[in-house]
């Protein structure tokens, strides 16, 4: 003992690892009190979720292993369906739409303007304000006979505007002007913090070289946010396929499934209903698809930047 | 000449469509003094004929709204201390502390950040349940407190801080801890603020969490307080639009005050 001791004090090279050692002790020190957490409620569920999903398990019997009798389930719910048919149909409405709301304004808002603050205050409270008061005023807006989105339509003249949420068919896009309005002010922050990154010479020099302000948005501003974009559109993605607060409080998934998103169907089958094992299989199909989105999108942006 | 052009109509536009983006703020205020069957009139009326200011003295009979009030400000406090807490502590294992296997774990915790909350959060409610959690304050904070977005957000900004300052301060003899307390701490009070702002406002703006979770009223924030007072009385629109605004009130102040730092911590969190 007091040789290896001795030995370790005398080498340098000994006495790295010793050294390493301690400065392992310390950094899991300094993580642990997190990692407690973040280990017992993530990334063991996470992984748990995985297993769950092959079981026939509810919060009373013992779990049965099912193989993918659960998936098979599935295939052939049609309410499973609706909601994944649902939640594309969000997601196809909500990214696009918030990201170019979310640019335009925040190229407005680059240039030299006085009150800057002030817009750019007014376009992101709606992100932070409350979710229920909200969804609520929005309901209410879009009332179909007496709202005042409504009574502006038939003000310039159409004649029968649509029910909104209480119709099949206007439920969804009512949902996702709501969601646009919510987001866009938190993407508009991303945006403009790559807009402040791209120099002025580039500008400069192409007013120089006589390019329109049109051709210097396409040529300059687009191509030097394709780092931005890729993480707005991530990001976007990866929020339109969880959506469940906004679709809860305005339409509860209605009327009929008309909004029934995948996050709900999980909900009511896991919690509700308490069927663990098969609520599981539906997480795994929205978590699959969300990792595919995403890989698919890595993929792009790196062959773009070649 | 154009120029000037150009920045006009900029100044047109922006006003117009922020004014378009604040619309629904203003018919939330101006429905929350009207009565109720004053707030769909035709044609719409922005102003109150008479301003009916005890909507917001009657409300606080009608739901228990000081009991909600308490509760999300209880939980968005303790959450947002122990997110802000715990969070910089390990940003600084993982920023400033060179160990083995500090890369594979930092990882572990940006994936989970990319899966949605959805994927798991039916074996977080079994171990709750198993627990004897469900029902509980306790099940939301320790479900929110050690977040991976407080610890990505925190290390990320411990990177811009030159590794010279803690390399100095151990020459001096400082410890780990010490180097954390005395110069990273107070070298990211930005950053800390950033995310103590976004944690709370997330926290007080929750309302999946506290649906799955709780279900004694007594226990219930403001947004599911709020959800079933419009649940109960749909055609109280004048009422639960008081509601709205009491609820909205406590951000905006927040949000006022700490502007800057929202802005800082979003865009932190689009850094690479």
């Amino acid at each position: 003992m007091a040789e290896q001791v001795a030995a370790r004090v005398s080498t340098p090279a000994r006495a790295r690892p010793r050294r390493r050692r301690s400065s392992t002790w310390v950094g899991w020190s300094f993580i642990l009190p997190n990692f407690l957490g973040f280990a017992t409620l993530t990334l063991v569920p996470v992984l748990a979720s995985l297993a769950l999903s092959f079981l026939d398990w509810d919060s009373y019997s013992t779990p049965r292993w099912v193989g993918l009798a659960n998936f098979e389930r599935m295939i052939h719910n049609e309410t499973f369906w609706t909601a994944l048919r649902n939640t594309a149909y969000y997601a196809v409405g909500h990214v696009p739409l918030t990201l170019v709301a979310a640019l335009g304004f925040a190229v407005l808002l680059n240039q030299k303007l006085r009150a800057v603050r002030f817009f750019r205050t007014a376009l992101f409270f709606p992100y932070i304000t409350s979710l229920v008061a909200v969804a609520v005023v929005w309901n209410m807006l879009l009332s179909p006979d007496l709202g005042p989105v409504n009574q502006l339509l038939r003000a310039i003249g159409v004649d029968n505007p649509p029910g909104w949420t209480t119709s099949t068919t206007w439920a969804m896009p009512a949902v996702i002007m709501a969601s646009v309005w919510r987001d866009l002010g938190y993407y508009m922050i991303l945006y403009l913090a790559g807009l402040q990154t791209i120099p002025a010479e580039l500008y400069e020099a192409a007013q120089v070289d006589g390019a329109s302000g049109w051709q210097r948005f396409w040529h300059i501003t687009v191509p030097s946010l394709r780092p931005t974009t890729f993480f707005v559109l991530i990001m976007l993605t990866i929020s339109s396929f969880k959506v469940f607060d906004l679709v809860q409080v305005m339409t509860e998934g209605g009327p009929g499934r008309a909004t029934l998103v995948l996050s709900q169907v999980i909900f009511r089958e896991g919690i509700t209903q308490g069927r663990f094992g098969y609520s599981s299989a539906i997480s795994m199909v929205l978590f699959v698809i969300v990792l595919t989105v995403t890989l698919v999108q890595f993929r792009l942006q790196r062959r773009s930047e070649r | 000449m154009t120029a000037t052009i150009r920045r006009g109509a900029a100044y047109v536009l922006l006003t117009c469509l922020s004014l378009a983006v604040l619309v629904p703020f203003a018919w939330m205020l101006s429905a929350s003094l009207k009565l109720d069957n004053e707030v769909f009139s035709v044609p719409i009326r922005w102003i109150p004929q008479e301003f009916h200011w005890d909507n917001f003295t009657r409300i606080w009979d009608r739901i228990p709204l000081l009991t909600y009030l308490r509760n999300s400000a209880f939980l968005s406090l303790v959450i947002t201390f122990l997110q802000v807490l715990t969070g910089s502590f390990a940003a600084y294992g993982f920023a400033k502390v060179r160990f083995p296997g500090r890369d594979a774990l930092f990882l572990a915790y940006i994936a989970t950040i990319a899966v949605p909350w959805q994927a798991y959060m039916v074996p977080q409610y079994v171990i709750m349940q198993k627990a004897g959690l469900v029902n509980t304050h306790l099940s939301l904070i320790l479900l929110q407190a050690f977040g991976a977005f407080g610890v990505f957000l925190m290390r990320q900004y411990y990177l811009t801080i030159p590794d010279e300052l803690s390399e100095a301060a151990r020459l001096d003899g400082l410890s780990e801890y010490g180097i954390w307390a005395r110069i990273i701490l107070p070298l990211s009070k930005p950053a800390l603020a950033s995310l103590a702002l976004l944690t709370f406002v997330n926290t007080w703006n929750d309302y999946m969490g506290p649906f799955i979770y709780l279900t004694d009223n007594n226990l219930w924030t403001v947004q599911l307080g709020l959800r079933s007072f419009v649940g109960l009385y749909d055609a109280e629109y004048a009422m639960i639009m008081t509601g709205s605004v009491l609820s909205v009130l406590p951000i905006l102040v927040i949000f006022l005050l700490g502007q800057k730092y929202f802005v800082q911590g979003i865009a932190t969190s689009g850094m690479k």
